[in-house]
């Protein structure tokens, strides 16, 4: 059993998940994790898909998918090791601004000068108006006030405001 | 047994707050813990006669079974793998709670009324692996029996104790708290356990 990573990226049209899936569960495959957006109306999918088909034989089913250029498709075996948990503690870091060139590359800069693993990330820009919000992981032992206060002086230097809360589930 | 501020003592029924598992007259066990996908989890309990004594020691089952779990203020019947309408809560010890009835059980319970959606992330003991942020109402009334005398009572509930009653009636009803999140991108794998 063999775990592929496999990427759609391009013109949205109606039917690419279910084109694309459709091959898949052809080849037996079994789809493990997917995330699938619009990106200002650009289709994007990552999935991970796990079963004994080769890269060439995914690479070749999907091919039908990428024929009239509209759509790019790759396909690569990654190893089936999970990243490591590492038990950090989850939270919310949301920045929203006036757009300018950086603002993702210098927030997450700071968040990655404590060891924080950034887990999903997503950032909207709407007119003038930039969005980002992320889930970070922080290691145990971070200062989470040290890091607020580091994260403020470059969000300030970003001309943007940034909150981080730790985002604790209930338990129901 | 209630923590009441000023001004909401209205709001908790005296004979639920006072209620406690003591009533019910048999001793606790500890159940397992049923995890999705059981199917268990996803049937719509059915009702049952809050005065039958399976009723009663499953009551008393629950309650003990919740003391037992690090961080459990509820468990509905589905999650020990009875298909029924049956629940207990206990929110006392938890921080976002405001109002609260302490212990309880409730049999065939219901959602009267219902007002203030508040979104909030959720973790369930039997969906130990994954969060969801889940938009519920913030202040409720809720209708159902006690279990032994079969008394019927209505419950005015409110912030954390308004979503944990919601929680554990979904789970009565064959629903989980992913049958309710809040879009495609509002489940998280958990890192941190209990």
């Amino acid at each position: 059993m063999t775990q592929h990573a496999i990427t759609v990226l391009g013109h949205d049209r109606p039917g690419i998940i279910a084109q694309a899936t459709a091959v898949l569960a052809d080849l037996g495959l079994n789809i493990e994790d997917t995330s699938m957006t619009l990106l200002r109306g650009h289709f994007a999918m990552t999935l991970i898909c796990a079963g004994g088909a080769t890269e060439g034989r995914i690479s070749d089913a999907l091919a039908p998918l990428a024929e009239d250029g509209s759509l790019t498709v790759t396909v690569r075996e990654v190893s089936g090791e999970h990243a490591a948990g590492a038990g950090g503690a989850p939270h919310v870091l949301t920045v929203h601004g006036g757009d300018r060139p950086g603002i993702v590359s210098g927030v997450v800069a700071v968040v990655a000068g404590v060891g924080g693993n950034v887990t999903d990330l997503t950032t909207r820009l709407s007119g003038d108006l930039y969005v980002l919000l992320a889930e970070v992981d922080l290691p145990a032992g971070v200062d989470v006030e040290a890091l607020r206060t580091a994260l403020t002086e470059e969000a300030a230097r970003l001309g943007v405001g940034v909150t981080l809360r730790a985002a604790e589930a209930d338990e129901l | 047994m209630s923590q009441t501020p000023e001004g909401a003592a209205h709001q908790v029924d005296a004979r639920v707050a006072g209620w406690s598992e003591t009533e019910l007259g048999v001793e606790g066990r500890v159940l397992d813990v049923v995890r999705a996908p059981a199917a268990v989890l996803s049937t719509d309990g059915e009702r049952v006669d809050p005065t039958a004594p399976e009723t009663v020691q499953l009551a008393a089952d629950l309650v003990a079974t919740m003391r037992v779990s690090p961080g459990c203020v509820g468990l509905a019947a589905p999650q020990v793998g009875v298909g029924v309408k049956v629940f207990c809560v206990d929110v006392s010890e938890h921080p976002k709670t405001r109002d609260h009835h302490g212990t309880f059980v409730l049999c065939n319970a219901e959602v009267v009324t219902s007002s203030r959606n508040e979104k909030a992330r959720e973790g369930c003991m039997s969906v130990p692996d994954l969060t969801g942020d889940v938009k519920r109402p913030s202040r409720i009334v809720v209708r159902g029996q006690l279990p032994g005398t079969g008394e019927e009572v209505e419950v005015t509930a409110n912030a954390f104790e308004a979503r944990a009653l919601q929680h554990e009636i979904d789970h009565c009803d064959g629903f989980l708290f992913l049958d309710k999140v809040a879009g495609a991108h509002a489940i998280y794998q958990r890192k941190t356990y209990l």
